[in-house]
């Protein structure tokens, strides 16, 4: 029990970071299935997310901004695809890679333009930002309710891509691009759809991360980013069951190696994980057993 | 040899040696601080870990993103190498004054630094290079970020001073030093492009299977440069640590190697003297040319400029790369080589136009 007691912070607290991550990991894989890209750019539209809701907090109620934030990270995404992606899409892979990590460097410096630099604070949402007590372990209560928020969306996600039009659609051209071209799917809203849904999953798990670690400063998307790509990357990339598990898992393993004081290691951990993980089973935990992948 | 391309051989160090010329008086006209002493110096390293993730990307077709790991290494293994014994416990005031009580010359430090991050690049190719576009790149990025981790690690603090700074190792006062050590590199990757193994790498840059199919050994290759372009990268970190005069693992950040990997799309992928121009560019706009844009009290006339201020300049850079990435995907050069040869003919093209019209 008293090994329970001193490692409980630990493991709250990588269940709610695996939960935030997973919310990123979704957009990457999700892209990844359909345009067979690494969208370098999420992670900076995650922090424009939660930098988004600071300079609207200071005009108008948080219940205002929030949504609103959450919009524009929507818009953003969108804007993203047709402003670096669309032009590229029939280029080579490459270009595609090379624009996706140029629009990263663009948002960062647009970033570091608009805060100047300094870091600025989240504003503390009420409710999910107060402490609460669990088992004697203090937390905040963000930490409790990100896993339930995560799995409510992800069900929600995964009933819109079985049921819903969209999602069928989404689904074909993720299997083949160009005969679901063939077929008449609409491929520009389908890669526009789901760069606003990435987006949006995005901006309400920086909410949700921000509420736990405050800072945000113009680069503080890249680690969460890569972290969540491994994630993705680790669950088999195209499938979101997979890519919310590997999230989790990386989320509590990372704490626990903080927990042990490795805290050096805990970003390092998550690129041997994914050496690992791409040397012996390259197509993750539930990827499709499809061979021109790696 | 034909007579032409003897002579132009003998135009192409003519015009280095010019350079290099140029480069020494302007060093005695100019005022030690000018700005463009340390685009110069800058550019030139910069010029060198272009050229060799250019021998990556453009010649073998390998997308690598772990540029900034090896340059880490080779910073790392320079400055512990060569700071002066009787440095060492001011150095290392955490440690013990550190674990090394030796110094070694500053070229077999710049030597020693790319065999350090060769020989590390070796290993680490051995699991990764199988992988294909980008799970590569993903892949070295995340051993960039693991080498930079531990070098952070304070129970290695002895060899690297943990998170702390390593200075008042020999520098370089003078720009020739680090155009001499970037010119030599790039002229024997230039040799090594030219070679058949040069060849062997293009070829497995356009086709794998057909490549493999003419005898290429493709596991060889790709592990000989992946190696040989780390050596080149970690003579790079090498010279950036001398231009620096500290060294910190927590620079090195993949954001560097996003840098390098724009400036060799700017001058075109597959282009030795196009990464060398671009990166003269890169450093020359992001230090130099526009600095004025983060000035915030600018004024045409009576009108003051609206949003300068620091950091727009990085804004503007960015969105001109961006520019250049979507709009102008050969770069400046594309693939092809800025030479003698090819002006010679666009030269002579030009005259024949000009016969015909009269």
């Amino acid at each position: 029990m008293g090994f329970f007691q001193s490692n409980l912070p630990y493991l709250l607290a990588g269940i709610s970071t695996g939960g935030q991550y997973a919310l990123i990991a979704i957009g990457y894989t999700m892209v990844y299935g359909i345009l067979r890209l690494i969208n370098f750019a999420h992670g900076d539209v995650f922090m424009c997310a939660a930098l988004m809701v600071i300079y609207s907090a200071s005009y108008m109620p948080l219940y205002v901004s929030l949504p609103l934030a959450v919009i524009a990270t929507g818009v953003i995404g969108f804007a993203i695809e047709r402003v670096a992606y669309k032009p590229l899409r029939t280029a080579p892979r490459m270009s595609a890679m090379i624009s996706a990590i140029g629009m990263s460097y663009l948002l960062q410096n647009l970033a570091l333009y608009v805060t100047g630099g300094l870091t600025k604070y989240y504003p503390s949402v009420p409710f999910i930002a107060d402490s609460i007590e669990i088992f004697g372990a203090m937390t905040k209560r963000v930490t409790v309710i990100t896993p339930f928020v995560t799995i409510i969306l992800i069900v929600a996600l995964v009933s819109i891509i079985k049921y819903t039009k969209i999602g069928i659609a989404m689904r074909a051209v993720s299997r083949d691009f160009e005969t679901a071209q063939l077929m008449g799917v609409r491929i520009n809203s389908v890669i526009s759809a789901t760069f606003v849904i990435g987006s949006l999953l995005a901006a309400i798990g920086s909410i949700l991360f921000f509420s736990n670690y405050t800072g945000v400063t113009p680069t503080v998307g890249g680690m969460p980013g890569l972290k969540a790509f491994v994630a993705a990357v680790f669950g088999g990339i195209g499938s979101i069951p997979g890519a919310v598990i590997g999230a989790f898992i990386i989320g509590i393993c990372e704490n626990i190696i903080k927990g042990l004081g490795w805290t050096t290691f805990s970003d390092a951990f998550t690129f041997v994980l994914l050496i690992i993980v791409l040397m012996f089973m390259p197509t993750g935990l539930f990827g499709e057993k499809a061979t021109d992948k790696v | 040899m034909d007579k032409t391309k003897r002579r132009d051989l003998i135009i192409s160090f003519v015009l280095i040696a010019c350079i290099f010329l140029i480069v020494a008086v302007l060093e005695q006209i100019l005022p030690k601080t000018s700005m463009l002493f340390t685009v110069l110096k800058k550019g030139s390293i910069y010029a060198l870990v272009a050229v060799s993730m250019n021998l990556l990307n453009g010649f073998t077709g390998l997308f690598s993103l772990g540029q900034a790991g090896f340059m880490l290494l080779g910073a790392y293994t320079y400055a512990v190498l060569t700071i002066p014994v009787k440095s060492r416990a001011a150095v290392y005031q955490y440690y013990d004054g550190g674990i090394i009580q030796f110094a070694v010359p500053v070229a077999v430090g710049i030597l020693l630094a790319g065999v350090v991050a060769a020989f590390f690049a070796y290993l680490i190719g051995l699991p990764v290079l199988h992988l294909k576009s980008d799970y590569l790149a993903i892949a070295t990025l995340g051993f960039a970020e693991i080498i930079r981790a531990i070098f952070q690690w304070d129970k290695l603090g002895g060899l690297t001073n943990g998170s702390n700074l390593l200075r008042r190792f020999p520098i370089f006062r003078s720009a020739l030093f680090p155009f001499a050590v970037s010119g030599f590199c790039i002229a024997i990757i230039v040799l090594l492009i030219n070679s058949t193994y040069g060849r062997a790498f293009k070829a497995i840059r356009d086709d794998e299977v057909a490549a493999e199919a003419m005898g290429i050994n493709l596991a060889h290759h790709k592990r000989l440069a992946f190696t040989i372009s780390s050596f080149f990268a970690g003579i790079s970190g090498a010279l950036l640590a001398m231009f620096q005069t500290t060294v910190q693992a927590s620079q090195f950040k993949s954001a560097m190697t996003y840098e390098i990997l724009l400036i060799v799309v700017i001058g075109g992928i597959g282009s030795i003297t196009g990464s060398c121009i671009s990166s003269f560019l890169f450093i020359a706009c992001s230090e130099w040319w526009l600095r004025f844009l983060d000035n915030a009290d600018t004024y045409i006339g009576g009108f003051h400029v609206p949003l300068l201020r620091p950091g727009f300049r990085k804004v503007v850079f960015s969105i001109v790369i961006m520019a250049i990435v979507l709009l102008y995907q050969r770069g400046i050069m594309g693939d092809k080589e800025f030479s003698i040869e090819g002006i010679r003919k666009w030269l002579s093209k030009k005259l024949r136009k000009k016969e015909a019209h009269a």
